[in-house]
C-alpha cells in the first residue's frame, strides 16, 4: 500500500511541476533558515571546542552599577573585582581570570596583521578544553613571572610561518616579541569568552592590577565540579554580591550588579537589558514563538495548496472509496504523500543549509566559524520535517477524507 | 441479496426541496443481472449509488445479505464495499497517475493481501477483459472501451459478489458498447456474478434477464414483476 501511495506521490508531484515547486521551496527555505539558525546557535551556546563542558561553566562578564542619580553604567568587571571576590568563592572547581580580548596591529614581511590578543591565566587553559596542535598552554610559572610566551591559533601560525612548526619561534605582537609555546585550533569570534588570534600570560598586563574599581576590561570563567553545582556556585556568586553592595560599592554609586551566567544566560541578560533576573527563558521563548510565526506562514500556505491540490483529486478519493478506503485509510493516504513532500523538500533543504553554512565559514563574516549540520542539528531538523509535514498534511486531508464519495465522484466538494 | 427498503431520498437547499426517491422497495437476488432504466434524473443513479453503500437514504434502510447496515461505522461500510461489491463507472474513474495494473490493484490495496497475490489477481482480471497486453499502460493511453475494460477489471480484482455499473456503455460507440455488455454478460453467466446496471440503452437493458423502470424517483415497472404476473 506505502508504495502505491509513494508512486501516486511521486506522480502528482511531477504533474504539477509549479505547485511542487511552490511546496518544496517553501518548506526548504524554511528549513534551511531554521537549520542555519539551529547551527548558528549551536555553534554559539552549544558544548563546541573549547567550551565543550558548558554545562559546567559560568562566565561573569559585565559589571553594572547604578547611580544614586538613576542612571546605569555597565561595562566588564575589573581584575581587581574578580581576583578580589571571584576568584576565592568556595563551590566552583576552578575560576580563570582573562581579559577582553583586544585588537593589535603586528607586522610579518612588511604586512600588517591585525591580530586579537587575549590575556589569561594559567586556570584558563585547564578550564577550556583546546585543541593543540602544536605545544602546550603558558604554565602557572610562566604566568607568575610575566614571561613573554603565547599560544597562537592556526591561523596565526599560517600568517606567521606558513606551514612550518611554531613551537619555539619568536613572534613580534603590538611591538612586544613572544615566544611561542603552543599553537591550538581556530576559535570562532562567537565563543565571546575564550576566543583570540593570540593569547599571552595575564600579568604582562599587570599595571590594570592595582586599580581598585569595580569596572574593568576582565572576564572570569568559573567551572563547577559537576553540573549540579552550577545553581550553588549562583547562590554563593549572589551572596558575595551583596557583601559587595554592602562594603565595597563606590561613592555615589546606590547598587552594583554583577551575575555569574551559563553561556546563552549572559548573552540573554545582555540582549534583554540586563536585569536581576535570569533572562534564559525568556530568550527561549523568544526564540520559539519567533520559530512558530516563521513557521506558521508557510504552514498556511501550505495547507492552502494542499486542499487545492487534493481537491483536484476528489474523483481519486471518490474511487479509493468507491472500492474499500475508509476516511481514515484517506488521512493516512495524504498524511503519507505530505510527509514524503515534506521529507523530499528536508532533504533540499539539508543540501541548501549544507551549502549555505559553508558560504558562511567560507566569508569570514563570523571569524572562524566552522558551522556545520551535525547529527543534533540534524535531528532537530529531521523532527521539524515531520512536523511540518504532519501540520500541513493533517489537515487538508482530515477534510478531504470527508467528503461524500458520491459528491467527490463527481469532482465536486461537499 | 440487496434489500433496498422504503428508501426516500431527499435533497434539500434552503429554497428547494427534491425527491430523488420515493419509497423504493426492491430486491436483487444473487446471480441475477438487473437493468435500471429510466429519462435522467429519475432518480437511477441515486438508486445505485444507495446500494452501493456510497450514499445514504433519507429515510428507509439497505440490507446486504439480510443485514441492515443503517448501522453501521464508515470503516465497516468501507469493509463492506470492499470485499462484496464492484462499481464500474460511466467515465470510467481511473487513476490517472497510476499503470493500468496498479488500478487494477486498487480493491485489493485495502485487504490483507501481498504485493505478489495482488498483482497476480490484478493480471488475471485484465486477462478476463482481454488487457494482458496493456497492463503497464496509463489510463490515458488507451482508447474509451480499453479504460472501460480496466474499469471491470478493477472491479473484479476483489471478487465482489455484485457489480453496480452505472451506464458503463455511456461514453462508448455502438461497437465498444457490444464488447463491454458481452464481457458483463459473460460475467454474469459463467461466473454467476450478480450485476446491476444502470443504462439508457434498451437494447442493452433488453440482454439482461431483470428490467427495472424507474420514473421521477419511482419504481413503474419491474419485467420480473411483470412476468410473474402474466
Amino acid at each position: 500500500m506505502l508504495r502505491n501511495y509513494l508512486k501516486i506521490a511521486w506522480a502528482v508531484l511531477q504533474r504539477r511541476k509549479f505547485f511542487t515547486f511552490i511546496s518544496l521551496f517553501g518548506i526548504s527555505f524554511t528549513l534551511m533558515v531554521l537549520m542555519v539558525v539551529t547551527s548558528l546557535y549551536d555553534h554559539a551556546f552549544g558544548p563546541q571546542m573549547p567550551e565543550r563542558e558548558s554545562d559546567k561553566l559560568l562566565f561573569v562578564n559585565n559589571m553594572r552599577e547604578q547611580f544614586k542619580e538613576g542612571y546605569t553604567n555597565s561595562s566588564p568587571p575589573s581584575y581587581y573585582f574578580l581576583n578580589r571576590f571571584v576568584r576565592p568563592l568556595k563551590t566552583p572547581e576552578n575560576v580563570s581570570i582573562n581579559s577582553v580580548f583586544t585588537s593589535v596591529n603586528s607586522y610579518v614581511n612588511n604586512k600588517k596583521l591585525t591580530l586579537d590578543q587575549k590575556h589569561t591565566d594559567a586556570a584558563f587553559w585547564d578550564i577550556l578544553d583546546f585543541n593543540f596542535i602544536e605545544g602546550r598552554p603558558f604554565s602557572t610559572q610562566e604566568v607568575d613571572n610575566a614571561t613573554r610566551v603565547a599560544v597562537i591559533n592556526q591561523n596565526t601560525r599560517k600568517n606567521y610561518f606558513g606551514d612550518k612548526e611554531a613551537v619555539g619561534q619568536t613572534i613580534e605582537v603590538d611591538q612586544v616579541k613572544y615566544k611561542v609555546v603552543g599553537v591550538v585550533e581556530d576559535v570562532p569570534v562567537l565563543r565571546l569568552h575564550s576566543y583570540a588570534d593570540v593569547w599571552v600570560p595575564i600579568t604582562l598586563k599587570s599595571q590594570d592590577f592595582k586599580r581598585t574599581g569595580l569596572k574593568g576590561t576582565y572576564f572570569a570563567t568559573i567551572k563547577a565540579k559537576q553540573a549540579s553545582d552550577v545553581p550553588k556556585i549562583k547562590e554563593e556568586f549572589a551572596s558575595m554580591m551583596l557583601q559587595v553592595n554592602k562594603n565595597s560599592k563606590p561613592e555615589g554609586v546606590q547598587e552594583v550588579f554583577s551575575f555569574a551566567d551559563d553561556i546563552f544566560g549572559t548573552f540573554a541578560r545582555s540582549l534583554m537589558g540586563g536585569g536581576k533576573t535570569d533572562k534564559s527563558a525568556m530568550l527561549y521563548g523568544i526564540f520559539a514563538f519567533a520559530a512558530f510565526l516563521f513557521m506558521l506562514l508557510p504552514t498556511i500556505n501550505l495547507v492552502n495548496i494542499n486542499i487545492s491540490r487534493i481537491m483536484e483529486r476528489s474523483s481519486e478519493i471518490g474511487v479509493r472509496k468507491a472500492f474499500g478506503a475508509s476516511s481514515k485509510t484517506i488521512i493516512g493516504q495524504f498524511v503519507v504523500e505530505n510527509i514524503f513532500l515534506t521529507l523530499l523538500g528536508g532533504m533540499l533543504g539539508f543540501l541548501i543549509s549544507a551549502a549555505v553554512l559553508e558560504m558562511i565559514n567560507d566569508s569570514g563574516i563570523i571569524a572562524y566559524a566552522s558551522l556545520g549540520l551535525n547529527l543534533r542539528v540534524f535531528a532537530w531538523g529531521l523532527l521539524l520535517c515531520l512536523v511540518f509535514g504532519l501540520v500541513s498534511g493533517v489537515y487538508p486531508a482530515f477534510k478531504m477524507s470527508r467528503l461524500n464519495a458520491v459528491e467527490a465522484l463527481k469532482g465536486g466538494s461537499k | 441479496m440487496i434489500q433496498l427498503i422504503d428508501i426516500e431520498k431527499v435533497y434539500r437547499t434552503k429554497t428547494i426541496e427534491t425527491v430523488a426517491l420515493n419509497r423504493v422497495n426492491l430486491q436483487v437476488e444473487r446471480g441475477e443481472f438487473v437493468s435500471i432504466m429510466g429519462p435522467s434524473g429519475c432518480g437511477k443513479s441515486t438508486l445505485l449509488n444507495i446500494m452501493g453503500l456510497l450514499d445514504e437514504p433519507t429515510s428507509g434502510y439497505v440490507a446486504i445479505d439480510g443485514q441492515p447496515v443503517k448501522t453501521h461505522s464508515d470503516s465497516k461500510l468501507a469493509k463492506l464495499r470492499n470485499e462484496k461489491i464492484g462499481f464500474v463507472f460511466q467515465s470510467y474513474h481511473l487513476i490517472h497517475d497510476l499503470s493500468v495494473v496498479d488500478n487494477v490493484e486498487l480493491p485489493l490495496l485495502y485487504r490483507k493481501v501481498s504485493g505478489g497475490e495482488r498483482r497476480k489477481r490484478a493480471l488475471e482480471a485484465l486477462e478476463k477483459v482481454g488487457l494482458s497486453a496493456r497492463t503497464k499502460h496509463f489510463p490515458n493511453q488507451l482508447s474509451g472501451g480499453q479504460r472501460q475494460r480496466v474499469a471491470i477489471a478493477r472491479a473484479l480484482a476483489g471478487n465482489p459478489e455484485i457489480i453496480l455499473a452505472d451506464e458503463p456503455t455511456g461514453n462508448l460507440d455502438s461497437v465498444m458498447g457490444d464488447e463491454i455488455m458481452d464481457i458483463l454478460l459473460r460475467l454474469n453467466q459463467e461466473e454467476g456474478t450478480t450485476i446491476v446496471m444502470v443504462t439508457h440503452d434498451e437494447n442493452m437493458a433488453l440482454k439482461t434477464n431483470r428490467l427495472i423502470r424507474f420514473f421521477d424517483g419511482q419504481q413503474v415497472a419491474d419485467s420480473r414483476v411483470l412476468e410473474a404476473q402474466i
